[in-house]
């Protein structure tokens, strides 16, 4: 026999926490699962204060955020399977099937309700010499410096002025390396102004316009060629540069991590402003396959904030199906988070996001 | 190449003039007065809750600009370190006959210590002038981020913002 709960909540990041947080207190049962050794996906890495309003707990530090939503997981009683990959949901007579491995030994749980917060992980870019070590994700180097309290080397060449370049080349300066410069092919920063404003401050060249040619080493970087380029994003001979750097750091994006949302079935939608192809999803974040949800970077790239708000939602609606709301109430506490992701996906960086947001209500609906 | 927050990550001088958060040239005068350098529609007020004054307004939606009521600010500095985007500075013109007095947030370590000469940069962390460190604020609530106040001469007030990290 397998064990059956009400529903299981896969990936213990900002997305998973909210959403097993919202069973909880509703009084559902809920089990949630974790490859990692420890809960709270990238928020223990994040050691800057949030943007946003008082409801997303703007100002605080993404780490004590993440203390925070694991204190509330425990105070509920929470059941948290760690060092646990889930590598497979089957659709079953009473409910969906959750395989996952733990402690070498292949387990499964049957769950009326699956709540998909698997993240996203970062792109990479090829370019001569992007395999040499010493080329690494931004993201990776945020671990070693924040988390393993490494430094990965002592002068930067970031690639990509999104937040994540922007964030992690201000935490790299903090943790007492140099950014010898940041590079990004589009003619303008991608990122907020006053991440972009801080590095500055601390005379860290933003080369817009301007992209890696050639990592130059043989074991390792030993330097870096970046080049200007023109508006068709062609390199414009004479213009490179060679920068004495050790390191290299890719900041170019973030794909949805979807392989659990393949295998259980969902349908999908292309969208290019939310990182690829994602699984569309309906007001209350269930996809095409009845009784599973996505919420956070799975259901279109963001950031911790709407990640957030997104497993709120998840979690309040599965909490309703699961019979622990009523319509009415569940009704008034999903208006709440709605409120608060429309007004984190308002202004000039969040109207993309809405606008790719709506359009996946709309396939649900039917549309195209 | 094009002026601009968006380009550089400079707020370039129109983006200052015209910024909200900015106080006239005559409420310098009149004594030490908050910053917000704060140019981009962005969802972000925590700079709102902070100042015990109400003297900063977001409201909805949230992404407007703040916007500083110089009669209401009393100077006194608090939203400094709310601000997530250390977009926040505060500034005495009047400090003496000849100097003004600048607070910046800063995350670096060391801290600079009280009464030591140091370098002082602006937007870019280009140098500007030697200025002498009178406060180094860190508590509780500040979370990690230490505000820095440094005497310049009175014709950086709205240059200086930071100590040079670059040689």
């Amino acid at each position: 026999m397998k064990r059956k709960v009400q529903s299981v909540v896969i990936g213990a990041g900002p997305a998973g926490l909210a959403a097993a947080i919202e069973i909880a207190k509703a009084g559902g049962q809920v089990v949630l699962i974790d490859e990692n050794s420890k809960p709270g996906g990238q928020l223990f890495k994040q050691i800057h204060k949030f943007f946003g309003s008082r409801e997303h707990r703007a100002g605080v530090r993404g780490y004590n955020i993440g203390i925070q939503l694991l204190e509330e997981t425990k105070e509920l009683g929470v059941e948290v399977l760690l060092d646990s990959p889930v590598y497979g949901i089957y659709k079953e007579e009473d409910g969906l099937l959750v395989s996952y491995v733990r402690e070498g030994k292949e387990e499964a749980i049957i769950a009326e309700k699956v709540i998909l917060a698997a993240g996203g992980m970062e792109n990479a870019i090829a370019f001569p010499g992007s395999t040499l070590p010493g080329v690494m994700g931004a993201g990776c180097a945020q671990t070693m410096i924040n988390v393993h309290r490494v430094l990965p080397g002592e002068k930067v060449v970031m690639v990509g002025s999104g937040n994540v370049g922007l964030i992690v080349s201000y935490q790299l300066l903090q943790a007492g390396a140099q950014v010898l410069a940041l590079v990004e092919a589009a003619p303008s920063i991608g990122g907020y102004g006053v991440h972009a404003a801080k590095i500055r401050r601390a005379g860290v060249p933003i080369k817009v316009s301007h992209t890696i040619k050639r990592v130059i080493g043989t074991t390792e970087v030993e330097a870096v060629e970046i080049v200007q380029l023109d508006e068709k994003f062609n390199p414009i001979p004479g213009t490179e540069e060679i920068l004495e750097a050790d390191t290299v750091c890719l900041a170019v994006g973030l794909s949805p991590m979807t392989e659990l949302a393949w295998l259980a079935g969902c349908n999908f939608t292309y969208e290019p402003a939310l990182g690829g192809h994602i699984p569309v999803h309906d007001e209350n974040m269930e996809t095409s396959v009845p009784g599973v949800y996505v919420a956070g970077d799975i259901a279109g790239v963001e950031e911790a904030s709407t990640a957030m708000e997104e497993g709120r939602l998840a979690g309040i609606a599965a909490a309703e199906a699961l019979g622990c709301y009523t319509e009415d109430e569940a009704k008034a506490l999903k208006q709440q988070v709605w409120a608060r992701l429309d007004a984190l996906r308002t202004g000039p960086f969040g109207q993309a996001r809405f606008d790719a947001k709506k359009h996946i209500l709309d396939v649900a609906k039917g549309g195209k | 190449m094009k002026e601009g927050v968006k380009y550089t990550g400079i707020p370039s001088r129109q983006e200052l003039s015209s910024c909200p958060g900015i106080v006239d040239t005559e409420r310098f005068e009149k004594g030490p007065v908050a910053v917000i350098e704060c140019v981009q529609e962005i969802p972000c007020n925590p700079c709102e809750d902070a100042c015990p004054f109400r003297a900063i307004r977001v409201g909805s939606p949230i992404t407007n600009l703040p916007t500083l009521d110089g009669e209401k600010c009393t100077g006194c500095g608090v939203c400094i370190t709310q601000c997530p985007g250390l977009a926040i500075f505060k500034v005495h013109k009047n400090y003496t006959d000849t100097t003004a007095l600048v607070e910046f947030p800063y995350e670096y370590f060391p801290s600079p210590e009280v009464g030591a000469e140091v370098d002082l940069g602006g937007r870019d962390g280009a140098f500007i002038t030697k200025g002498k460190v009178v406060k180094v604020q860190r508590n509780k609530k500040s979370d990690g981020t230490t505000v820095v106040a440094v005497e310049v001469p009175k014709e950086y007030f709205m240059d200086v913002r930071t100590i040079c990290r670059n040689k």
